[in-house]
């Protein structure tokens, strides 16, 4: 965090929640754990050293935070690493939960984080992998061939971040139209300001309209 | 043709002849067809189509009834809610994510808060008397969807009466919910810190006149239908899906649990308390439709079974935590025009606390500052496992906030379902995945 609280909730600003003054953004706060990580975690990294040698190359670093395990992982290598988190014995992260992103603009070069979140239900356990690329060239192998459910999750990725995913079947849009310009989600992408043809008329965005000027 | 005004008309392409179908007799409507040359045909069902739950279109390749391929088109819906909640401050954020999957808008509310909760630190101070009525909330909530679930299957597979029972029962919880947030679904009910308000004793009374008579009215369904031989054909051995197909195509909920696995968060990641009830995980191994159907049965019975332990727990005591830096400083009343705040704390704040005033100013109008980081919160919703991605950066709005939606995830199962089958069970097995597109497309 780079801004001094303020005021009695810490709040500078206009306070505007209506979204259309403008948004000024905070950095978030970057954590790195050191071992012990506590509870399964140490387990859960230990067996990923033993079961993927490269791991020293793959990983850029380990969060703990809230009691969830965060593992950073090189974008070129998230495939290989996820292969062997669904495989190994001790691991058996069978489920791949979710897979989104985040757009960490203003915090470094690769500002688009690609998220996904594994369950092994054999062990009932939890981790998070990160992956971060920049906007220039957001490319990463997809994990489909891994886990067939990343199919729609990395299409709606692509669809509101602009990531592609290298090797998906089929990476197309999936919840904006086929023609859509612009990856909405991110954080330079504007809320509203589209105009909207309805009827044969057209309605003026919400920040357009005369009673907001 | 003068009936088909307003459609499409007949038309050649490249491809073939295109036709719009809106009714009528399938043998005059491919006449013109040659059944020798043209053995393929595309069929375009939805988005705007009856048996589709909402705005889900599926283009299907037949040969014959056989259904050879099937993709989905799915986006109909997408209202930005995600994008939308970075917009707003926390406390707003319920009412967006409650619109997500209107049928069980009290799961939404409760993953959302209980994520929130997570970042602020505050998941342990969570008044005992909150998370009994939010399990409450989410049991009735959970029987409702499922009720509707049972009554638009019932529909579509030609059980009409079903749709009728179904639709009565979700009534009756429905109006359960009104009596205790005001509204009857998309209620922001269920907030970070606890609940808006307590339940009002008509409700309680209410609850228990619902558990009176609702497993007699199971009993009732399932005479209806168990044996009833077109049911059966049009459920047994269709759409079948297997553990390892569930697995790897993410989907969870009753449509894994009917393929023998019992995989059920409340039981294997317990939130909100849930460890300490008493309650079965109902599966089935024949993995199809007819299993799911089982399964939902059996769910809303132990989802009575909960219900009724809630009952027995509710002592009185607050219902959202201490912390004035978080609960809203109201004392929230449903009055003749819906929820508000109670007339007597207006006229204290007012008239005698200038602090209270600018206090309940700051707090509604900015909201409260999350710590910066990220949680990943998952609860069981009625369709599966409903994840929470929630990422503050330390200001008083979301960061980023993504719904691993159970519908969107499991929509994906339908052309492993669909191909090689018959068209009419295409909708049986869209059907028993019980999708619904508000929360698919977000």
């Amino acid at each position: 965090m780079s801004s001094e609280p303020k005021g009695m909730f810490g709040v500078g600003g206009t306070g505007d929640t209506s979204g259309f003054g403008g948004l000024v953004r905070r950095r978030s706060a970057v954590l790195e754990a050191q071992r012990p990580y506590g509870g399964d975690f140490d387990e859960i990294v230990d067996a990923l050293e033993e079961a993927y040698p490269g791991l020293g190359d793959a990983l850029e670093r380990v969060v703990v935070d809230r009691g969830e395990l965060t593992l950073h992982i090189v974008p070129s290598k998230i495939a290989e690493v996820c292969q062997t988190m669904r495989d190994d014995m001790a691991l058996r992260f069978e489920l791949l939960s979710s897979v989104s992103g985040v757009d960490y603009l203003g915090t470094d070069e690769r500002r688009l984080h690609i998220v996904y979140q594994l369950t092994s239900m054999t062990y009932r356990r939890r981790i998070r992998l990160e992956c971060a690329v920049t906007a220039d060239d957001p490319r990463l192998p997809s994990v489909t061939s891994v886990y067939p459910t990343a199919d729609w999750q990395e299409r709606e990725t692509y669809d509101m971040f602009g990531v592609i995913f290298e090797g998906h079947p089929n990476l197309t849009r999936i919840l904006m139209p086929d023609d859509w310009e612009g990856y909405p989600q991110r954080k330079d992408y504007p809320l509203g300001g589209v105009p909207v043809e309805y009827k044969g008329a057209e309605i003026p965005p919400p920040d357009q309209r005369r009673a907001y000027k | 043709m003068s009936e088909n005004v307003g459609y499409a008309p007949e038309r050649e392409t490249t491809e073939g002849k295109v036709f719009t179908v809106t009714g009528g007799d399938w043998d005059d409507v491919v006449s013109g067809t040659d059944p020798i040359h043209d053995e393929k045909i595309v069929v375009n069902m939805g988005p705007q189509h009856p048996s589709t739950h909402g705005v889900l279109r599926l283009v299907l390749e037949l040969e014959g009834e056989t259904v050879t391929d099937c993709r989905l088109v799915v986006g109909y819906l997408h209202t930005g809610i995600e994008k939308n909640l970075e917009y707003r401050n926390w406390i707003q954020g319920t009412t967006f994510v409650t619109r997500m999957d209107y049928l069980a808008p009290i799961f939404n509310e409760t993953g959302y808060s209980l994520a929130v909760e997570k970042l602020l630190g505050i998941s342990d101070r969570i008044p005992e008397r909150a998370n009994t009525i939010r399990v409450l909330m989410m049991e009735l909530n959970r029987i409702s969807s499922h009720l509707v679930w049972l009554a638009t299957t019932g529909m579509e597979l030609g059980a009409l009466s079903m749709m009728i029972y179904g639709f009565r029962e979700r009534e009756f919880i429905l109006d359960i919910f009104e009596l205790c947030s005001g509204l009857r679904m998309n209620m922001a009910y269920v907030r970070p810190g606890g609940v808006a308000q307590d339940m009002p004793p008509e409700a309680i009374k209410k609850i228990r006149e619902f558990l009176g008579f609702m497993p007699k009215r199971i009993r009732e369904y399932e005479d209806l239908l168990s044996g009833q031989p077109i049911w059966k054909a049009r459920t047994q051995g269709v759409a079948v899906l297997d553990v390892t197909g569930c697995m790897s195509l993410g989907i969870t909920g009753p449509v894994l649990r009917s393929a023998g696995l019992g995989w059920d968060l409340r039981k294997t990641m317990p939130y909100c308390g849930y460890e300490t009830y008493e309650f079965d995980v109902p599966t089935q191994t024949s993995a199809d439709v007819w299993a799911r159907y089982q399964v939902r049965l059996a769910e809303m019975r132990e989802s009575l079974k909960i219900v009724e332990q809630c009952m027995d727990r509710l002592k009185p005591g607050p219902v959202m935590i201490e912390d004035k830096k978080i609960a809203w400083p109201a004392q929230l009343a449903v009055g003749v025009d819906g929820l508000g705040n109670s007339l007597e704390h207006i006229a204290k704040i007012m008239g005698q606390s200038m602090e209270s005033l600018i206090h309940h100013f700051k707090l509604v109008t900015e909201g409260f500052r999350v710590p910066a980081g990220q949680v990943y919160v998952q609860i069981e919703s009625p369709r599966g496992e409903l994840g929470i991605h929630a990422v503050s950066d330390g200001g008083t709005r979301p960061y980023r906030v993504h719904y691993r939606e159970p519908s969107f995830v499991n929509l994906q199962a339908i052309p492993a379902m669909a191909e090689g089958g018959l068209l009419a069970d295409v909708i049986a097995g869209g059907a028993s995945l019980d999708p619904v597109m508000g929360g698919c497309d977000r």
